[in-house]
């Protein structure tokens, strides 16, 4: 693999693939051999693990590396791209000429040599839980497991997964910059299925970021276990939804999703600089209600979706998106900066070197407001408060947006009633923040087990929100 | 067997030998290889064009019972050993599971049929051919209307892999195959600042079999086109009929719920209903990895044994749930033959090509016969339980009145109990293609909820 217990760096002096300055630029002159506007490489040694415990036994134990370079040469609109799993320089050249062949303008370009960029240690982790002792995380998922049995004997099925990665990566661009990164990543889960009589239902819950098992002074094991456990007898017994337009008030943290789905997205600069979306050319518009400041923060410590550099070895940021309802701006790769003629702001994120980066999110927040959550709640007479969700998507041209609930209750006079099945939101991104009317004080960050597709690609991001109030949206039950 | 394949046996050998001399009871080895290209264009302009080729290689070793699977992309002969060493080390940490391990020697396939899963010509492809496909296809549709104002582009994606698997219970197997894909995106604009998107696309294992690339923009023109204008509709209980590629969807769901993963961890509604009525007797479902050139294809499964067709549901009667070996041993049964298996994970009972048979009315007489009613051209989202049944959707499509297409609808939502949506089915076109590995013709169901305004 090698299973290298040793957390030296892949890439750096002495390291086993070491990778030299000298080296990046000499690969560089020959991705722009045939011209091009600019050129990079990223090298990338990903180690993963995984524990799972099924049926209160640990079945299986898992191990993976993933080593290679990914070249990309960009001449206006064109991108070339190839990769090598071989990190011999004459596999690394061959697909840098590969790369090149996108290029027409028949003189070679010339690139600067690379110097070694500083960057921020906004994850830093004594010991990555790759290389913690396997008995301790063993003992873990055990916890986990018997909480979750203890809650309640009607807890049939337990599932219990630990997850866990080490993502070495190096960046030289023909602009001269040379940059790497160390990201840490874990996530811990739990999903069950409870059954009393012929009633069944399932439960998660999970949590995990950019950190090792320090994670568990926050949260124990038992803990996770027992909020699975919870759910799912929460929704044992919950009714059919009804169907129509509907307040719904969101919980804070989980939330996010909505607005990682139904606003994220479309401020991806890739959709605007192609007039895709739906917010193309809205910079200055009004497109929330003025309570709502959105914003993408890579900088967030030990946080799912922070970058200290992005695959492009662009720092991290904080990036204003949507300030009191009024678009500001969007999410830049290095590709739709240069095309819009605007800064770059971290986002360029791809999973693997074996694939090219895209604007994406890392950790993508509601801005909390100084309403009382129980005040909120109190304002609706009859609607639906959303607390958990499994997912959501997003159609980027139109706006449309689903977002299916886990776990929901149905709002009575104020107050939290029946619990509802099967509930999935509908809606438009560009309408459903301007009928936010009430944001609570209370902003909570999600518990770190995201996951965000695009292209075919994922990556690991955050969200998160206050409790938040919309006006109305359409709600999909059964109960027309 | 090809000179490629040699090379994939010998290299999963290597790791096979190491594996058991490291003290496992037993050992997988998956190894998968394979060139892939990619072109992009979007406004008549060359956007992205990639080309590499790849490598992987997973183990399973099992050691009294404990199962350790690791996955590396390093071949140098070193590093197998090592890696193979390792895995075996590993094993020591799970606990035993006496259920788990490889099949019975004695039913692993000793020959399989060639079912035409390469072609020669998709292997040949080069840049120049496949940007050229990207480039007639969205041409076309660019053409077709000038309400086509703009695109989300065009990608003609190839792929030629070899899959070999060697066990220790004596199992050696590799076969080739080979995919080309192409899909358009246009866009237009409607009213109150809205775009509209349609996509179209074809993917199949035979270069000669694809749909021309005019053939695909211009479909994807009409449908961005027929988008324009799309509502709301008020909520309402009526029938709606689900397109191919939406039907597709509503199978997905259906085989989580037909698996043999899914109930022995008692996560599926089926649980108690084999033997018993579960849809309406225009439904039939097969799993069939023995379809000639058909994108699920596959001569053995992913733990060697020989491929068979498997009857999931015989005119609404749900037959039995699909097995690997360990799903099965968990349910007290033989393997159904349907294991899939990556190189970074333990086998899993997986789909082949999983479908709903054809029925014998045309789709458009399937139309005419519906006075009003919802017809479901894509759905999105993930609101489905496969505990409980509940399935809620995100929709998109067009009214029906009359028997005929009124409007464009967006922004609904289609509820049902999944157990009424499969006895509500009450009419099955005959336009099944198997163009996914997971397919449906149109169909049907006679009534659903719809939530909108």
């Amino acid at each position: 693999m090698s299973i290298d217990n040793a957390r030296c760096p892949a890439f750096g002096p002495g390291g086993p693939h070491e990778v030299s300055a000298q080296l990046c630029d000499s690969l560089l002159g020959e991705a722009l051999s045939r011209g091009g506007d600019w050129a990079d490489l990223f090298f990338e040694h990903s180690r993963s693990g995984s524990f799972s415990m099924e049926d209160g036994r640990v079945r299986s134990v898992g191990r993976g590396v993933g080593l290679g370079v990914g070249i990309r040469v960009v001449q206006g609109e064109s991108t070339g791209f190839a990769y090598s799993q071989d990190l011999d320089e004459a596999a690394m050249r061959a697909a840098a000429r590969t790369a090149a062949s996108i290029a027409k303008a028949g003189g070679a370009t010339r690139s600067s040599p690379v110097e070694e960029a500083r960057r921020p240690d906004r994850y830093p982790v004594e010991t990555p839980t790759l290389f913690a002792e396997d008995e301790l995380r063993l003992g873990l998922l055990g916890r986990a497991d018997a909480a979750a049995r203890a809650a309640d004997p009607a807890v049939a099925k337990v599932q219990v997964s630990l997850v866990e990665g080490l993502r070495q990566i190096l960046v030289a661009t023909s602009d001269g910059i040379l940059s790497r990164d160390e990201q840490p990543l874990f996530r811990f889960h739990v999903s069950l299925v409870a059954e009393r009589g012929t009633k069944r239902q399932t439960g998660s819950a999970g949590g995990g970021g950019r950190m090792g098992l320090e994670f568990f002074e926050a949260r124990t094991p038992e803990a996770v276990g027992a909020e699975a456990a919870r759910v799912a007898l929460a929704m044992m017994d919950a009714r059919e939804a009804p169907a129509g337009e509907l307040p719904v008030v969101l919980a804070p943290g989980d939330s996010g999703i909505l607005l990682h789905e139904a606003e994220g997205h479309g401020l991806e600069a890739d959709f605007n600089r192609k007039g895709t979306s739906n917010y193309s050319g809205r910079v200055g518009q009004r497109v929330a209600s003025s309570l709502c400041t959105v914003v993408d923060d890579g900088a967030v410590p030990h946080a799912r979706g922070t970058l200290n550099i992005d695959d492009e070895g662009t720092v991290g940021q904080r990036t204003l998106l949507i300030e009191k309802g009024i678009l500001v701006g969007y999410l830049h790769d290095r590709l739709s900066a240069r095309q819009m003629g605007l800064g770059r702001t971290g986002n360029g994120r791809r999973e693997d070197f074996t694939v090219t980066p895209y604007p994406r999110m890392t950790n993508t927040y509601l801005v909390g407001g100084d309403h009382d959550p129980e005040e909120i709640l109190r304002s609706v007479k009859r609607g639906i408060f959303a607390r958990r969700f499994s997912g959501g998507q997003v159609n980027i041209s139109n706006g449309d947006f689903v977002f299916s609930l886990t776990e929901a209750y149905l709002i009575e006079e104020g107050r939290l009633t029946a619990p509802l099945r099967g509930v999935n939101l509908i809606g438009n991104g560009p309408e459903v923040l301007t009928r936010v009317s009430l944001l609570g004080s209370d902003f909570l960050a999600a518990d770190g087990v995201w996951t965000c597709g695009k292209e075919g690609q994922s990556v690991p991001v955050g969200v998160g929100t206050p409790t938040v109030k919309i006006d109305a949206i359409t709600v999909g039950g059964t109960e027309a | 067997m090809t000179a490629a394949d040699n090379g994939l046996l010998s290299v999963a050998s290597i790791v096979l030998d190491r594996a058991m001399a490291s003290g496992a009871d037993s050992a997988e080895v998956l190894v998968r290889t394979g060139r892939e290209l990619s072109a992009k264009v979007r406004l008549g302009v060359p956007e992205l064009l990639e080309q590499a080729s790849h490598r992987a290689l997973g183990l399973r070793v099992l050691r009294g019972g404990r199962q350790a699977i690791c996955h590396t992309s390093d071949f140098s002969e070193p590093a197998l050993v090592a890696f193979a060493e390792e895995t075996a080390r590993l094993a020591r940490l799970a606990e035993p599971d006496p259920d788990a391990g490889p099949p019975d020697p004695g039913i692993l396939a000793t020959a399989w049929p060639d079912l035409g899963l390469f072609d020669e010509a998709v292997a040949a492809l080069g840049p120049e051919q496949a940007m050229e496909m990207a480039f007639g296809a969205e041409g076309a549709a660019r053409d077709y209307d000038p309400r086509i104002t703009n695109s989300e582009g065009a990608t003609c994606s190839v792929s030629a892999g070899q899959r070999a698997l060697v066990t220790s219970g004596g199992f050696a197997g590799a076969f080739s195959g080979t995919s080309v894909s192409l899909e358009v995106e246009a866009v237009a604009d409607d009213e109150g600042g809205k775009k509209r998107n349609g996509s179209w696309w074809d993917s199949r294992r035979r270069l000669g079999a694809l749909a021309s690339p005019e053939a695909i923009g211009k479909e994807a023109a009409r449908r961005t086109l027929a988008q324009l204008g799309a509502k709301k509709i008020p909520s309402c209980k009526v029938p709606v009929v689900f397109s191919p590629e939406a039907g597709a969807q509503v199978l997905r769901s259906l085989f989580g719920l037909v698996s043999g993963d899914a109930a022995f961890r008692r996560a599926t509604f089926f649980l108690e209903q084999e033997g018993r009525i579960v849809a309406s007797p225009l439904c039939t479902v097969l799993d069939d990895p023995l379809i000639e050139g058909a994108p699920g294809s596959r001569p053995f499964d992913g733990e060697g044994l020989p491929s068979r067709r498997n009857l999931l549901v015989d005119r609404g009667t749900f037959t039995g749930f699909l097995c690997d070996t360990y799903a099965g041993r968990r349910l007290g049964r033989p393997s159904t033959a349907s294991a899939g298996r990556g190189v970074g994970s333990a086998p899993a009972v997986s789909p082949s090509n999983f479908f709903l048979a054809r029925g014998d009315t045309p789709p458009e007489a399937l139309l005419r016969d519906t006075p009003e009613g919802l017809y479901v051209e894509q759905l999105m989202g993930f609101g489905w339980n496969p505990v409980t049944g509940d399935f809620s959707k995100g929709a998109e499509g067009f009214w029906i009145e009359g028997g005929e297409r009124a409007f464009p609808v967006s922004e609904v939502t289609i509820s049902a109990r999944f157990e009424d949506l499969l006895m509500g089915i009450d009419a099955v076109g005959d336009d099944l293609d198997h163009k996914s590995a997971i397919a449906s013709p149109t169909f049907r169901v006679s009534r659903m909820t719809v939530a909108g305004s």
